[in-house]
Formats: structure tokens, C-alpha cells, sequence
């Protein structure tokens, strides 16, 4: 501790120094010490329902060979939707972010960013319940598209990995405006402008200027959208129905089926490590791009 | 409004209705005067509304849903603004890495939180509860307080509490008369973005309680029997009020940022 006896408020034990504690307690005795319990859990050989061996690898050996590999494959859909679904979603919001950010005039600018992320606080369950009322068979796109005689009977949406995928790319398309936007708009004028006098054509002054700048905003996003897809149960579960697993809905069938505790953190680990591979590289390109 | 502009607006306008269509869809069928919430729309009716406020299982859910976004969002805001303020104002060794664990709970599944939650709580023998859920949301809030209020804690309020150490005021003194009534806008946002993510959230609440249910387990299990007009009630009064909520903050940040300036 740094204190002088010239400085008086210093002299006493303030609350300052004790104030981070409080949080750093909560975080490692709720966060740090369940995520750790997981880990060791991961490793713990279960027969019946009690614990026989700890320092074990049964858990990922039988996520790697178990029968048909329903593990292994529910791993794999979950990796090919979120890559899709991160993908579609950046694709959609960029041009969005980028009229957002250089063609509407500014005193329409905030209203017209809250109107289009307004939907993004309808909870998981009730933005997946009301994809469902659209999708259903006798729901409002069938409807639509019987009414408009494109087709002549309803399709069968839901249930599916394109609903799924749909509602994924709705939530996300509005996070990723977000940072795409807030990236764009930081980027001096001067800097466009300056490509501009020298003679770059628009697309050239995007190609070479706008976008290599809006790739953080871009890579920001697209890390929160696969962690947050790749993690998330309830919109495969109400729009992709159990046909197909992804990986959360096996972890969750493992806890509520079988309360096997021990395989359910195996596949959370799995899952975290997919979510660190991800960050990495995110994390690449942020650093690349500062160069 | 010039033709060359006209991609770009019908490009809006495209995302727009993408992004609206099952939010109206969801609102305009809470109010169908009929069985099912599917075309076509037989008119306004407020029917399920009351069936919904008539339903004592969902007024129950109600009620622990408040009280649990209530309680785990003063419990976050207030360590988070703790923490920005002990981090912001006394530079401790390791102040990086004591923002990166604080930050770290952001990337980590809510499926995971709560099931690591689960894990020790039964190995401590603490039954499911409430509290649990709360404690849950406190855990996946915080990182948002924190960040939120780390991001407001400026020079010239840190020069506005010298002042006051200097005239006489205890630490303690300082933050509650000088720091708090400073950020008061901030710490308001930070708890009503939390109070919206608690008041939605479902895995951790699914996992950690049993008997009393808050408001979106309960949508979870009247999904099981298929779609309801009373369902789209419900998601539209939870989905109403987060939207309040949220225009709370926007209104409350830019009134912070003209105060400044």
C-alpha cells in the first residue's frame, strides 16, 4: 500500500480498499469454484448413480466412440449452425450497420438503431415461441404465402434446422448491427475523405479503407454471436424440436434424463473449448488488424 | 429523398420487417377473439389478458419473477459498482486480471453457470430455490454492472471526491454523497439492464428452482401444449415490459450525457 503521512485521506483504511473484494468473492466462490467443480467432475468414472473412480477419461471416451456417435454428431450440427448462423448474420447486419452509419441523416440515426434492436429484449423462450406462431403450419408465413398462391399447401417449418438457424439469425443480425455500427462510426471522416481526394473510387475507399478498419467491430461480434449461439438450448429446442440435437440439448438431456452429472460437464467442456477456439481466433484477427 | 437511396431504404425497410415480423405476430394474436393464435385474426379481444391475470399459477410466477430480477439486480449493481470504483480509484496491483475474471462469466454458457451452480449447490446439500436462481443472476449480471459503471467512472468525479476528502469526508462519506448521487444515471441503467436479463432469463432459473417457477419457466412448460392466444399474453406483457424497462435507460443515459455534456 502506497500511503504517505502527508496525505490524511490515505492515513485511513478507506473503502477503497477493500472495494473490489466484494464482487471478486462472489465471482470465484459462483463462477470460478462451479466451473472448477465441473472440470474435476468431467474426470469422475460414474456407475449406476454413484461415483466410482475420479482422474478418469471414460466421460470423453465414451463422447468420442459412444454407439452411433449421437455425441460426436450432436457437436458437430452444433459447430455447422452456429458457423452458418454467424456467417448469415454478418452478412445481413453490415449493410444495415453501414447505411445506418453514412446515409441516414443523424438526427434519425438513434431512433432508427432502437426501433431495429427493439426485438432483441423479447426473452430466448418468447422470441422462439412467436418464430413458431410464424413457421407453424397454419401460421402467418404459410398464410401468407398460400394467400400471395405461391404455394398450395402449407410447409411443414418448424421442427426443422432452418427454423432454427431463422431464429438464431433474427437475435443476432440485431447484435451484430450493434457492433458493426458502433465500430463505424469511429472511424474519422478525415480518413475516407482523404482516400476519396486521392482519387479511390467508392468501392475502393471501402475495400481499402472502411472495411479493414470495421473488421474489430465485424470479429467483436461474431465472437459474441457463436459464444452466445453455441451456448444456447432453448432456440434449438423449441424451433429445431429433438430430431436433430445440438450440443446443449444433449448436455441438458444428460441432466435431466439421466442425472449424469459427470458426462453432462464432460460435454460443457467440450463446449467451452469450442468456445475458446473461437476466441482465439477472434482474437487473431483483432490483432492482425491493428498492425 | 433522392432514387439513389432507394436500395438502401428498401434494404432497411427488408431488415426491418425480418426483424418485426414475429413480434407483431406475437402481439396482434395476444388479442385474438379465438382459440388459437394463427390466422385468420377474428378480432380484438381481451380475453386472454384476463385469463392471464386471472391464472394464479402465472400471477405467482409474476410475483417470484420481480422479486428474484429485483433483488439479484441490486445485489449486482451494487457490487459492480464497488468493484468499477475500487478498480477506477486505487489502481490495484493485478487490476487486469481482476477485470478479466470479472468479465470472464460473459463468454461462459447460461446452460454451464447454472449447471456448475447445481453441482455445488447439491454438494453442499442446498436445496433448489429462489435464491438459488437469484444468485445465478447475480453471477451472469455482474460483468454488465461492472462494465457499465467501470466505463463512467471519469477524472473530474474522481477530482470532485478529493475535494471532499480533503475537507474532511470519510472514504465511506465520499462514495455515498459524492460518487453515488454523481452516477446516478449509470448505476440506474446498470440495474434496469439487469433487471431485464434476469426477468428473461430460463436456463438458470429451470435449473436452480423447483416448485416456484418465475415467469419464463412457466412459458416453457405452457409450451408443451402447444400454442395458446393466452401464451402470446403472456410473452407480450413480458416482452411490454422489458421494452419499458430498456427506454429507461436510453432515456436515462442521454439525460446523464446532456447533463455532462
Amino acid at each position: 500500500m502506497v500511503s504517505t503521512a502527508a496525505d490524511p485521506a490515505a492515513m485511513r483504511v478507506g473503502v477503497k480498499a477493500w472495494a473490489i473484494w466484494p464482487a471478486v468473492l462472489w465471482t470465484l466462490v459462483f463462477f470460478v469454484l462451479p466451473l472448477g467443480a465441473m472440470l474435476a467432475l468431467s474426470f469422475a468414472e460414474r456407475t449406476g448413480d454413484r461415483i466410482v473412480a475420479w482422474g478418469s477419461l471414460a466421460n470423453y471416451r465414451a463422447f468420442a466412440t459412444l454407439g452411433d456417435g449421437t455425441l460426436v454428431k450432436a457437436l458437430v450440427n452444433s459447430i455447422e449452425v452456429t458457423i452458418v448462423v454467424t456467417v448469415l448474420s454478418v452478412v445481413i447486419a453490415y449493410p444495415l450497420a453501414y447505411i445506418l452509419a453514412y446515409r441516414v441523416p443523424a438526427r434519425w440515426r438513434r431512433a432508427l438503431l432502437v426501433l431495429i434492436v427493439l426485438p432483441f429484449w423479447t426473452s430466448y423462450v418468447v422470441r422462439s415461441y412467436s418464430w413458431l406462431l410464424v413457421l407453424s403450419e397454419n401460421g402467418v408465413l404459410n398464410a401468407g404465402l398460400i394467400g400471395l398462391g405461391l404455394i398450395d399447401t402449407p410447409i411443414g417449418m418448424g421442427n426443422t434446422r432452418g427454423a432454427t438457424v431463422l431464429g438464431f439469425v433474427h437475435f443476432f443480425v440485431m447484435l451484430l448491427t450493434l457492433t458493426i455500427f458502433a465500430n463505424l462510426v469511429q472511424i474519422p471522416d478525415s480518413y475516407r475523405r482523404a482516400a476519396a481526394d486521392l482519387g479511390a473510387s467508392r468501392f475502393q475507399v471501402f475495400r481499402h479503407v472502411t472495411l479493414p478498419l470495421s473488421l474489430p467491430g465485424v470479429a467483436t461480434g461474431a465472437f459474441l454471436t457463436f459464444v452466445l449461439a453455441i451456448g444456447d438450448y432453448i432456440t434449438p429446442q423449441i424451433l429445431g424440436g429433438s430430431r436433430e440435437l445440438l450440443l446443449p440439448q444433449a448436455i441438458m438431456l444428460q441432466v435431466s434424463r439421466q442425472a449424469n452429472f459427470p458426462m453432462a460437464s464432460a460435454l460443457s467442456m467440450v463446449l467451452m473449448l469450442a468456445v475458446t477456439a473461437a476466441f482465439l481466433v477472434a482474437a487473431k484477427r483483432l490483432r492482425m488488424e491493428r498492425v | 429523398m433522392r432514387l439513389r437511396d432507394l436500395p438502401a431504404v428498401l434494404y432497411v425497410a427488408a431488415v426491418l420487417a425480418f426483424v418485426f415480423l414475429p413480434v407483431v405476430t406475437l402481439v396482434q394474436f395476444s388479442f385474438q377473439d379465438g382459440l388459437l393464435p394463427v390466422p385468420p385474426f377474428r378480432g380484438v379481444s381481451l380475453r386472454w389478458y384476463e385469463a392471464m391475470f386471472a391464472d394464479r399459477r402465472l400471477m405467482a410466477a409474476l410475483r417470484n419473477s420481480v422479486a428474484v430480477a429485483g433483488l439479484s439486480s441490486a445485489a449486482a449493481t451494487a457490487l459492480g459498482f464497488l468493484a468499477a470504483y475500487g478498480l477506477a480509484r486505487r489502481r490495484p496491483r493485478f487490476a487486469d486480471a481482476i477485470q478479466f475474471l470479472l468479465m470472464a462469466p460473459i463468454a461462459v454458457s447460461y446452460l454451464i453457470i447454472g449447471m456448475g451452480l447445481l453441482i455445488v449447490f447439491n454438494w453442499l446439500a442446498l436445496p433448489k430455490s429462489l435464491l438459488a436462481v437469484g444468485v445465478g443472476h447475480v453471477v451472469i449480471n455482474l460483468p454488465l454492472a461492472f462494465a457499465i459503471l467501470y466505463s463512467q467512472m471519469g477524472e473530474h468525479q474522481a477530482t470532485i471526491e478529493r475535494a471532499a476528502l480533503d475537507l474532511g469526508a470519510s472514504e465511506a462519506k465520499a462514495m455515498l454523497y459524492v460518487t453515488v448521487p454523481m452516477l446516478w444515471p449509470a448505476l440506474l441503467a446498470a440495474f434496469f439492464i439487469a433487471f431485464t436479463l434476469s426477468w428473461d432469463e430460463f436456463v438458470i432459473a429451470f435449473l436452480l428452482s423447483r416448485f416456484d417457477a418465475t415467469l419464463p419457466v412457466i412459458i416453457w412448460s405452457m409450451l408443451r401444449s402447444g400454442l395458446s392466444p393466452e401464451l402470446n399474453a403472456v410473452g407480450t406483457f413480458v416482452f411490454g415490459t422489458s421494452i419499458v424497462l430498456v427506454l429507461a435507460v436510453e432515456l436515462l443515459l442521454w439525460r446523464g450525457r446532456s447533463r455532462n455534456g
